[in-house]
């Protein structure tokens, strides 16, 4: 069903556009030579070209335009071969030249779209309008003293991407899809870091409301501050609701900015149209107009990995995963990468049994320390290692489990070889079946009771006694032999 | 007795190499003429100690038989607009009245780097808007020549860089760096009858020069004749990657080409004359070009009548897109980081915009102020297709005209301003200043090389005019290698103290 929100009146559609702001990736900012690094202290990452010294010329980062280009690739978008850079004036006290330099009148990348899943599950295509490389303005810090305000210019300058989509998104849930989707592309192109709690990936919105069955679009608000999946989620579940509200009472909605305060839930009123700020783009006298070389583009090209899309459905067909433990291991690209190379590192190349030791076992640590994979305190060839020991019944998979507990615990081990361990800590699997045969007699002998049952044809109580018998021998029986000789006992 | 200050260049280098006179001699009989002529007001930084300390460097060089530099010892004023390391840099203008920057722009450098004595900052209009170098903050600038007719009148020293071309013209520099965004440093050599190019946008880097209108500011030198131009504009030239539109390439050696070309005929050289540049001008403008013209055709130079059309629409569509570009450049004078902000009568300040307003409204004066609004209007939505895109097409235009002529001929000459130095009181409208640039501004538009040498004086009173020679892109050696030829043909004298007898 698509998303329909029942008014009093009417039944009514929400129409949705999203402007993506992905702080670039790359070690020095977009028109200087300054880190571009978080976390320094105020004003550590500051130029002179930062803070708008007189005298003072951008230089283009080219890296910074590459990074724009990846990105364009991965939304499938024309890559514009001139574009240009304009200057967006305002007034503010962390914008040390008084403008902005953005992309206004010539982005680089245009057309561009992203596949998303709807409400109902199904794929529906977000058409992207344009990605454009622009400056970010410094920090503003209003709380520290209660006189003074204080500025930060370690952020002044650093490049974002400002992607913005068509009005093609229809309910809160494509919206997070949206988000997700692109903060997940930016990652596997390592583009931008997609972190919205750090805040380099922001995001604002665009909403109207009309009614079921019209075509022209309704009043449009524009939400800002809105940093989080789950924000944009709840902003616009309210804003949604307030536009229809205000039209069913008879009012009449005004073009305007809106600010989200995630700590109501509710967005209020920042600026209307009228007192917008009139920007005066104009192009940047200081800066060349952005030519890029064909041998620049199939470079970049060259540089493109495989995306979530393609790596699912390419872990599906390789490795015969199912759909739900291919998108799992394709979320992020490491993880992909991490499951093929121990795939590839193992003796019996057993693709499910990996991913489920990695999603089962790997993944319950590793979320419990909030740690990425690549900080896995298991390598892809012990991982490898661990799955071939099982396959091979040199371990059993409860000594599987225990060995990760084991890695996880013990930071010292981390480097031994897998056999190492197993072999010094004698988790080798009982295989001879003269140990296994005095073990069950010995559950048997103490558990009469239960072996009439079985023997009289309570086949449920054959787990059991294996159960048992594997308590027995603290995890080291082979489980299948077990389960054999018992079966053997009972026909005896 | 020589005196030292009338020198030209060339011969300084020659007399220190000979040790006719030291550095520091030289130095000091242009500091005395700096305190002689205070009156002239062309300074607003002096660095005398640093000048000495620079010009014994020379010294000790010369002692210990070091070949010097380019120009080792030479005694040079900085226009006010160049940011100089330690040395308080003001574009003129209040705003930046307590700026000192922690920097130093190419140009400086590379005139340290070539051994030159810094004398001081000199004034211009602030922040390089005006040609009359009489909207610095920091008072007039006086030019040293006189109106026979009117002699108790002050005149102008031309503008913006009035500061520059007064110094040099009155022998309190021997050279001058300067800026020329639609005449700044042409018409101010024309009305103090000295020689300034302008050379090719991207010939020499902006990096640290206190930006007005960034696609026309062009870094440009003065000099008493063309061979110190040359020598001056050589040292400042060449590639910079700190400015992005400077230009990759190497730079000619104009000086050693000046030099050794003994060969002081113009034969096979064409001379353009727009028709465009000789409407409304005065007779005795145009009898002192007219003289030139037969010079020059006796030397041997063809001589064609060309037109460039569009040059009418060049005052308007320079007096939009300057304005557009200062209206973001000046937006960083803010009073957040540097320079000046509003005392507000020691009061707490309202708001962000209420210190905005206040420093701002304080801090520039009345001309920059009509610009920055000029600026802000032409560029705000629903003006900026009607204003600044079109003056944008009408400025690609003018290039393509240019380019047209250029096809044709090699050179092309106009007067460089409408008439000699006007007084400080005559009354002028803002667009009869703006009149000013008529001749000068569409070589900024569109880009091209543009020198002004001494043309003659006016019959009547007495005052220099200016000629202007315009050449291709990146073609300086033609008009320099012109102008150098025409100006032995004038009977000329740029000896500074002939202004004092």
């Amino acid at each position: 069903m698509p998303y329909v929100i029942k008014g009093n009146t009417a039944d009514w559609e929400a129409v949705i556009g999203l402007e993506v702001h992905c702080q670039v990736i790359s070690k020095s900012k977009l028109f200087s030579s300054s880190s571009a690094e978080f976390g320094a202290q105020p004003n550590e990452h500051v130029s002179l070209v930062d803070a708008a010294m007189p005298g003072m010329l951008p230089v283009l980062n080219e890296f910074c335009i590459r990074q724009a280009v990846k990105t364009g690739f991965g939304l499938n978008a024309k890559i514009n071969k001139l574009s240009r850079f304009d200057r967006k004036s305002y007034f503010y006290a962390d914008l040390p030249s008084g403008y902005q330099i953005t992309q206004q009148y010539a982005p680089i990348v245009t057309d561009g779209y992203l596949d998303i899943l709807d409400d109902d599950g199904n794929t529906k295509r977000i058409r992207i309008n344009r990605l454009h490389v622009e400056q970010d303005a410094g920090k503003s810090v209003h709380d520290m003293d209660p006189d003074k305000s204080f500025i930060d210019l370690n952020r002044a300058g650093v490049a974002l991407m400002e992607i913005v989509s068509e009005p093609d998104l229809s309910s809160p849930f494509e919206v997070s899809e949206y988000l997700k989707k692109m903060r997940q592309l930016v990652r596997y192109l390592k583009t931008c870091d997609g972190n919205m709690d750090e805040g380099s990936m922001r995001c604002d919105l665009n909403v109207s409301v009309r009614k079921v069955g019209e075509t022209k679009f309704g009043t449009r608000v524009e939400v800002k501050n809105v940093n989080s999946v789950k924000y944009a989620a709840t902003a616009l579940e309210y804003e949604i609701k307030r536009q229809i509200n205000a039209l069913e009472n008879g009012e009449e909605l005004v073009q305007e900015t809106r600010l989200f305060n995630p700590n109501t839930g509710e967005t209020r009123s920042m600026r209307s149209k009228e007192n917008a700020n009139d920007y005066r783009y104009f192009p940047d006298p200081d800066l060349l107009p952005v030519v890029l070389s064909d041998e620049l583009l199939q470079e970049v090209k060259n540089e493109m990995p495989m995306l979530p899309d393609e790596r699912k459905a390419f872990l599906i067909d390789n490795y015969s995963l199912s759909a739900y433990d291919a998108d799992v291991l394709s979320l992020e690209k490491e993880v992909a990468d991490f499951f093929e190379k121990s795939v590839s590192l193992s003796k019996h190349k057993n693709g499910k049994h990996i991913c489920n030791l990695m999603t089962s076992e790997l993944f319950a640590y590793l979320n419990k320390d909030n740690l990425t994979i690549e900080q896995s305190f298991v390598s892809e060839q012990q991982l490898a290692d661990i799955a071939d020991n099982v396959l091979d019944n040199v371990i059993s998979g409860k000594i599987a489990k225990d060995l990760f507990k084991l890695l996880y615990e013990n930071p010292d081990i981390r480097t031994d070889k897998i056999s190492d361990i197993i072999e010094k800590q004698g988790l080798k699997q009982v295989s001879d079946t003269g140990a296994i045969e005095k073990c069950i007699d010995d559950v048997i002998a103490n558990n009469t009771d239960n072996w009439n049952q079985l023997k009289s044809g309570k086949d449920k109580l054959i787990g059991w006694f294996v159960g048992q018998v594997m308590k027995e021998m603290k995890g080291k029986g082979n489980p299948s032999i077990i389960n054999e000789l018992i079966i053997k006992k009972v026909k005896e | 007795m020589t005196i030292l200050t009338d020198l030209t260049m060339l011969e300084v280098k020659k007399s220190l190499e000979n040790k006719d006179f030291s550095a520091v001699e030289l130095t000091n009989a242009y500091i005395d003429n700096i305190k002689k002529h205070k009156d002239l007001n062309c300074f607003i930084t002096e660095t005398f100690d640093r000048a000495i300390d620079d010009a014994k460097a020379t010294d000790d060089r010369i002692s210990k038989g070091e070949s010097l530099k380019l120009l080792d010892g030479i005694p040079i004023a900085m226009k006010d607009l160049f940011c100089t390391k330690g040395i308080l840099t003001t574009a003129s203008s209040k705003i930046l009245g307590n700026f000192i920057p922690t920097y130093e722009s190419t140009v400086s450098q590379k005139l340290i780097d070539v051994g030159s004595v810094l004398l001081g900052k000199v004034a211009l209009d602030e922040f390089a808007m005006g040609g009359s170098t009489k909207t610095s903050y920091y008072g007039i600038v006086k030019n040293p020549y006189k109106d026979k007719t009117r002699p108790d009148k002050i005149l102008v020293p031309g503008g913006s860089s009035g500061g520059s071309s007064s110094a040099v013209a009155a022998g309190l520099a021997l050279g001058a760096t300067a800026t020329d965004t639609g005449g700044s440093v042409r018409q101010p050599s024309a009305f103090t009858g000295i020689v300034g190019i302008k050379p090719t946008y991207g010939r020499v880097s902006r990096w640290g020069c206190v930006a007005f209108a960034s696609s026309l500011d062009t870094c440009s030198v003065m000099g008493r004749n063309v061979i110190d131009a040359a020598l001056m504009l050589q040292a400042v030239s060449g590639y910079d990657e700190k400015d992005s539109t400077s230009f990759k390439s190497d730079v000619p050696n104009w000086f050693d080409d000046l030099q050794k070309n003994s060969d002081q005929s113009l034969k096979g050289i064409k001379i353009g004359l727009p028709k465009e540049y000789f409407e409304n001008i005065s007779e005795e403008l145009m009898n002192v070009i007219q003289a030139r013209i037969n010079d020059m055709k006796n030397l041997g130079a063809e001589f064609i009548d060309i037109s460039l059309p569009s040059t009418k629409y060049a005052l308007p569509v320079y007096y939009i897109i300057a304005p557009a570009e200062a209206s973001a450049n000046l937006a960083r004078y803010d009073g957040v980081r540097f320079g000046f902000r509003s005392l507000n009568d020691n009061k707490e300040f309202e708001s962000l915009n209420d210190m905005y307003i206040k420093t701002r409204t304080e801090g520039f004066g009345e001309e920059v102020k009509r610009r920055l609004m000029i600026g802000t209007a032409v560029l705000s939505s629903g003006m900026y297709d009607h204003y600044f895109l079109k003056a944008a097409k009408v400025r690609r235009i003018i290039s393509n005209e240019f380019a047209d002529a250029f096809s044709k001929v090699d050179v092309i000459m106009t007067p460089t301003a409408t008439g000699g130095a006007f007084a400080v009181d005559d009354v002028m409208s803002p667009i009869d200043m703006y009149m000013n640039d008529v001749f000068t501004v569409a070589s900024n538009l569109a880009g091209v090389p543009a020198i002004s040498i001494p043309a003659g004086n006016d019959s009547k009173t007495g005052l220099p005019f200016g000629m202007q020679l315009i050449g291709k892109m990146f073609d300086e050696s033609s008009i320099l290698r012109t102008a150098n030829i025409v100006e032995k043909t004038v009977a000329f004298d740029n000896r500074p103290s002939k202004l004092f007898c």
